[in-house]
């Protein structure tokens, strides 16, 4: 097969790991070359240089570990109520009647524009940062959750009453691993939209976080701190989406390919 | 002969034991549209029995009812009830119905492991029927990674391994090539044969039908009624093979299929596009 060498040299994932670093290379000449304003786009190797300062001094891993803390736990506060919540929903009629109108009312509303009202309740504290996390989370994992009981062959419902299933033994064979691929696909929706709204929610009142750090260096012109943030934010993104999809792969064994 | 209907017939001419299933005057509307019309039928103990007719008799609908997943729209249906411990049916479904999420060994022992048998049981009968029905080195697979074969081998040792009074099955190997279709046909006979449970076969095969039933019940054309039942006097246990050679085999295939024939002909006569 000698297509298939030169193939996989320029297999998908070596051109995927390439292009961001080609990218970077491309922007470090410019920065060097003066071709680009170092003052807006200051060079990758000055960012990274920055990034070890910070994550030496220790101002870095305090950002992070509080807007970690806060992502995780918003997502906990968000994630089980839209899984009950969902599963009912697509099990049961009269819920689905019940929550289907407030849920498509409210879902369109933008959720960083409910940072003013969460504040108004919450107060400035942690609780507001968890509350933004668990409203971006709840959603596409209680429509998703819904969607995957609903598709559900009914022939397994058959099989869970033919069988002798107790109503808590339909949700826990029957519902929750039939939904679980969209859930999954809910729960990676989800916390994509958990760090969206955290490092929104950092920017008003409060006093750490990643998302305070990137409007504290805007406020003091300190574009290099301004670049860490922005960097690390897309790290957990990425680490976060890798590891849903090895926890998918560990927990969904089922689902082929 | 519609409603006519059928007691044991005792060789020694003693009382017949009381019907295992009992049908009186079964209707099923759906909506407005008559599915299934005044049903009277009896089914003693340790029958194998085969409802055969055309596509939309009202087959599946029959068996959902015996499976208490439909209720009838007028009629009763009753069913001995069990001995203490058995759940009163278990169904072998049309088509995939393994939990793609459960291994073999999950789906085969499902129903005992809803009614919270004790594990070392579950254990023994689930490992029993599997080996019966040669998965039982298949046992950490998912049904995605078996064929259709497999699976409703696997779909055929969950019924029985749930020990159930009665098992109904609703066409369970109509997705199955001639060769699968034929190993399995030995294959249920056998373990049928272990336990002689009162079983409900729907088919559309007439060669099923007589290869597995002792009693072939004829459905007319939506709406369904009985049209006929017929005994069949093959000896057991059957060889599957051997049997379809013998001429008792043809004959019976030969009046079935006639009989069955009127009704194909009147249910494709009243399809869109037809010239009748």
């Amino acid at each position: 097969m000698s297509a298939a060498r030169p193939r996989s040299l320029w297999s998908d994932r070596t051109i995927s790991i390439l292009s961001p670093l080609v990218l970077l290379g491309l922007w470090e000449i410019c920065a060097r070359t003066g071709i680009v304003d170092v003052r807006f786009f200051p060079a990758p190797s000055n960012i990274i240089g920055h990034l070890f300062e910070l994550a030496s001094s220790g101002a870095l891993w305090r950002h992070v570990g509080a807007s970690l803390y806060r992502l995780a736990t918003g997502f906990v506060v968000g994630c089980v109520p839209a899984i009950v919540i969902g599963l009912a929903i697509g099990l049961y009629r009269p819920v689905r009647a019940a929550f289907d109108p407030l849920i498509s009312a409210t879902y369109p509303i933008p959720k960083s524009s409910l940072l003013p009202l969460i504040l108004l309740i919450f107060g400035l504290g942690e609780s507001s940062k968890i509350a933004m996390v668990a409203i971006g989370v709840f959603y596409p994992v209680v429509i998703n959750t819904a969607a995957g009981v609903r598709q559900i062959a009914p022939i397994f419902l058959d099989v869970g009453r033919n069988f002798g299933a107790s109503r808590f033994n339909m949700f826990r064979t029957v519902a929750l691993p039939g939904a679980l691929p969209l859930i999954m696909t809910g729960i990676k929706l989800g916390a994509g939209m958990g760090l969206v709204l955290i490092a929104i929610a950092e920017m008003v009142g409060a006093k750490q976080g990643l998302g305070y750090m990137i409007w504290n260096a805007w406020e003091l012109f300190d574009v290099q701190t301004m670049y860490v943030g922005l960097f690390v934010i897309a790290i957990i993104g990425f680490v976060m989406n890798a590891g849903f999809d090895a926890l998918e792969r560990a927990i969904v064994p089922w689902r082929k390919g | 002969m519609a409603g006519q209907t059928t007691t044991a017939e005792l060789p020694d001419g003693g009382q017949a034991p009381a019907p295992k299933i009992s049908l009186r005057d079964v209707t099923k509307r759906h909506d407005t549209q008559l599915a299934l019309d005044r049903i009277t039928l009896d089914i003693p103990a340790s029958t194998f029995f085969v409802v055969v007719g055309p596509s939309g008799c009202g087959k599946t609908t029959l068996l959902r009812m015996l499976a208490g997943l439909d209720a009838p729209s007028e009629g009763q249906i009753a069913i001995a009830n069990p001995e203490a411990g058995h759940p009163q049916n278990s169904m072998v479904f049309q088509g995939d119905s393994l939990f793609p999420w459960m291994t073999v060994w999950d789906n085969a022992a499902y129903g005992l492991t809803m009614r919270n048998v004790p594990k070392a049981r579950i254990d023994e009968v689930v490992g029993h029927y599997l080996n019966k029905t040669g998965m039982y080195g298949a046992r950490t697979l998912y049904p995605h990674q078996l064929s259709g074969g497999m699976r409703q081998r696997v779909s055929i040792a969950r019924a029985f391994a749930n020990d159930p009074d009665i098992l109904l099955m609703d066409e369970p190997f109509s997705a199955l090539d001639e060769q699968n279709k034929t190993l399995l046909h030995e294959e249920l006979l056998r373990i049928w044969e272990e336990t002689r449970k009162t079983v409900v076969f729907i088919t559309h095969s007439v060669d099923e039908a007589v290869t597995l039933g002792d009693r072939i019940m004829v459905m007319t054309a939506g709406p369904g009624r009985i049209k006929t039942i017929v005994p069949v006097d093959l000896p057991r246990p059957r060889n599957v093979v051997e049997l379809r050679h013998t001429p008792a085999y043809g004959e019976l295939v030969y009046d079935i299929w006639a009989q069955l024939r009127e009704e194909v002909d009147r249910a494709r006569s009243r399809e869109p596009g037809s010239k009748a």
